[in-house]
């Protein structure tokens, strides 16, 4: 099934995982299966993907967090929107956020 | 800018450097939740009985361990070894299991498989690991297993246990105890443990057993009855001998050179250590000396990592015997000898452990580094021989 992503959506992070911030490094851990391919494996995050990850609060629709992050980083409004998009397909395919 | 290829990364922990600058200042814990076992395995250098009420009373409680595994995750710890004795035996190791998962750990599971019931092994479906439990298997039939195990019906329940794994899909790996009863099976148990999905190499094997952690005389007697020769050990070491002498390069030219007098040449007590069943924590899994351990009730994780380990680790070796023989021996990465083996073979620190002194010398013999009559503290061009072994 394709996994639709739509800027006016609003999502949130899935209950079923944890977020760690180690030594620099943003990774995301699984608490239940079905999260990763196997059932070994956890995530992480760049600057960027952990930045969008932040401000998924389950309020904000995609664009108004694609809007706040073309205040902290560099790059034009259709390629951080594209990001926001392309972050959250994956996430969503891997059941880390769900869409309200 | 263009768009990378994956948003989210896979990170596969144990096969490169994760963080980018250094470790954590915890980056593994071990938890051994008690040394109670269910099993009364003959080689084991912990396990007390399992209903030994004297060992449970002293144990940590359920809020001890959780306190403990929270400070951890303070201290960006994000693996966690859960071991005993065997850890099943907790009427609390659910509850522990899923409060390390819910707070970011993965847990690696030491066991026997013999109390994987049907429950748990749908908890760790549900929940899982993120790391593959380990399993000892102590023989591929019920007299052989037994024989070891020296618990009625403990094949059967370990079996059960496999397989309940197996059919859930739940990770795993096999490990071996070559003891006298299974020493023939070593072919089939290899040709079984080759068809578990989850097992990327041969399994591993205990077979130069470590004696009492506690130190126990009478206990000891019967596992130096056990331990294989060291030349028995060489010859099971180099089955596949091209494999081995292959890899025996790369580590050659690693790890081989005088450890000289500072005690600890490993890195226990650096970026990890081991809480014990009653809340001693411990630069590794088997040193106990009371002279190395921090009693957590009195103070934390930090402290001992920060404060207690660097201290321990710039430990110096008196004993001239050491000094003459180990700190001047280039075969440190072949000798097994350590604080640790020292203090249950001596009760001591720095006393060479003959065993496992011997044990190196019968390897190095093989790999031509020494001949028959050298001992390998005496050979001054140490550093030729290892190149002309290892090609370079």
């Amino acid at each position: 099934m394709e996994t639709i992503v739509d800027l006016n959506g609003v999502y949130a992070l899935a209950e079923d995982l944890v977020a760690r911030d180690i030594h620099g490094e943003f990774i995301i851990i699984p608490i239940t299966s079905g999260i990763g391919e196997s059932d070994e494996e956890i995530f992480s995050l760049n600057e960027f993907g952990k930045a969008i990850w932040d401000k998924l609060d389950g309020k904000r629709t995609l664009k108004e967090v694609a809007r706040a992050l073309s205040s902290e980083f560099e790059g034009a409004k259709p390629e951080i929107e594209r990001d926001c998009l392309g972050l959250i397909e994956e996430l969503l395919k891997r059941k880390m956020v769900v869409k309200l | 800018m263009m768009p990378p290829e994956s948003y989210v990364e896979k990170v596969f922990i144990n096969r490169y450097p994760l963080w980018k600058s250094g470790k954590p200042l915890l980056f593994r814990l071990d938890m051994e939740f008690t040394e109670r076992c269910n099993n009364n395995c003959i080689h084991c250098g912990i396990n007390l009985p399992k209903d030994d009420l004297e060992a449970q009373k002293k144990e940590l409680s359920t809020g001890e361990i959780k306190n403990i595994l929270r400070e951890a995750v303070s201290l960006e710890c994000l693996s966690v070894r859960f071991t005993g004795g065997e850890p099943l035996l907790r009427g609390d190791f659910e509850e522990l299991y899923v409060f390390a998962r819910k707070i970011g750990l993965r847990v690696l599971i030491f066991t026997n498989a013999t109390l994987i019931t049907k429950h748990v092994a749908d908890l760790f479906s549900r929940i899982p690991p993120l790391e593959k439990i380990e399993i000892t298997v102590y023989g591929m039939k019920k007299n052989s297993y037994e024989s070891a195990s020296r618990i009625p019906g403990s094949f059967k329940a370990a079996w059960r246990g496999i397989n309940l794994l197996l059919e859930k899909k739940i990770p795993f790996i096999v490990k071996g105890a070559l003891l006298p009863a299974n020493r023939m099976e070593i072919d089939e148990f290899e040709e079984w443990a080759a068809k578990i999905p989850w097992m990327d190499k041969p399994p591993s094997y205990s077979m130069f057993f470590h004696l009492r952690c506690r130190r126990d005389e009478q206990k000891n007697k019967c596992i130096n009855s056990l331990r294989l020769s060291p030349e028995e050990g060489q010859r099971i070491v180099t089955r596949c001998k091209e494999r081995y002498i292959e890899r025996m390069k790369e580590f050659c030219s690693k790890f081989m050179h005088p450890s000289g007098d500072k005690l600890f040449s490993c890195g226990s007590g650096q970026g990890g250590g081991c809480a014990d069943a009653y809340g001693n924590f411990q630069p590794c899994l088997m040193l106990r000396h009371p002279d190395t351990v921090y009693n957590l009730k009195k103070g934390s994780l930090k402290d001992a990592l920060e404060n207690f380990f660097p201290k321990i680790r710039e430990i110096k070796a008196l004993n001239w015997d050491y000094l003459n023989r180990c700190a001047r021996c280039f075969l440190k990465g072949l000798c097994d000898q350590c604080p640790a083996e020292s203090w249950m073979e001596h009760g001591s620190l720095d006393t060479p452990v003959e065993y496992f002194c011997e044990i190196a010398h019968a390897q190095a013999r093989f790999l031509g580094l020494i001949n028959a009559e050298e001992k390998a503290w005496e050979v001054e061009d140490w550093k030729a021989r290892i190149s002309n072994f290892a090609g370079h």
